[in-house]
């Protein structure tokens, strides 16, 4: 490192940029639905008026995976469908954050046969696990803060020696 | 059974044909039994046909010639039970997926046993993941 002239209005950007980044990332998620199964009513009841998933800066589902940032999950993933949900992360960019909404979508619930996948970590990283069949939209908020408080805290690798 | 349904059909006016299934009785002589519904929309009643197939040889006519709908529930009867259909030659996997061993409603599959088209990844605390 070389020597630098310290500027105090801008020391304090230069060491807090990581959550600078982090808040500023954590209230523009752009949720991408995956929805296969009966938890698509609850998604619809959390970011519809009621609930509103808006207030919490995740809003705007976008129905396209590439311009997404927020993959959530919805519902039963089956064994027949996994390589669709596989390709769908692949197309997201950096960064990505998984949501698993309900129990199907954590753990397959109570499928646990042929047909249905164990949990969607079995393929793809989750950062957030909701439970609940189906969960409360109170739930499901809580997890969406949960998710942001991640962010906030996390490191962010956009931060570099030019930035 | 080819011979049987076209009498139902054209005889007795069983124009709908509602579903062909199959049960498996484990240790039974002739394992498989072949359910098909039928369904008469002019006089209003259903029929049930059953017929035994033995393990070896778990073969049925199929009754694609004369109702096209069958087709589909043929596929499905051969996914989950493997039974034969004389004269489908189209039995790929409906439900199930190209490279499924086995056959999932036999009594003999396993319950828990699981044929991933993906490959599993290694457990990952995704929290601790940089971004």
């Amino acid at each position: 490192m070389t020597a630098h002239t310290k500027h105090a209005s801008f020391e304090y950007l230069t060491t807090r940029k990581d959550e600078l980044v982090g808040w500023a990332r954590k209230f523009s998620l752009f949720p991408y639905p995956f929805v296969t199964a009966c938890c698509a009513m609850e998604f619809m009841a959390v970011s519809a008026s009621a609930y509103d998933t808006d207030r919490f800066g995740a809003a705007l589902p976008r129905f396209s995976p590439r311009q997404a940032d927020l993959l959530m999950v919805v519902g039963t993933v089956t064994q027949k469908q996994a390589p669709i949900l596989l390709k769908v992360y692949e197309q997201m960019c950096e960064p990505k954050w998984v949501m698993a909404f309900g129990v199907c979508a954590t753990s397959g619930g109570f499928y646990q046969n042929y047909a249905s996948l164990p949990g969607i970590d079995r393929i793809i990283p989750v950062d957030v696990y909701v439970p609940g069949c189906p969960p409360r939209p109170e739930m499901v908020i809580d997890g969406i803060m949960r998710l942001q408080e991640t962010i906030a805290r996390g490191k962010h690798r956009i931060i570099n020696d030019t930035f | 059974m080819l011979a049987l349904a076209g009498r139902l059909k054209s005889e007795f006016a069983f124009d709908l044909f509602l579903d062909v299934t199959a049960v498996d009785w484990p240790g039974a002589p002739l394992r498989f039994e072949v359910v098909h519904h039928f369904y008469s929309t002019v006089h209003k009643v259903r029929v049930r046909v059953k017929q035994r197939v033995r393990e070896a040889e778990p073969v049925v006519d199929s009754l694609v010639s004369l109702y096209g709908s069958a087709g589909y529930m043929e596929r499905e009867c051969h996914d989950m039970y493997g039974i034969r259909f004389r004269g489908n030659d189209d039995l790929r996997p409906i439900l199930l997926y190209e490279g499924f061993q086995g056959h999932p409603l036999r009594k003999d599959y396993p319950k828990q046993l699981e044929q991933p088209l993906v490959p599993y990844r290694p457990p990952q605390r995704a929290l601790e993941r940089e971004l």
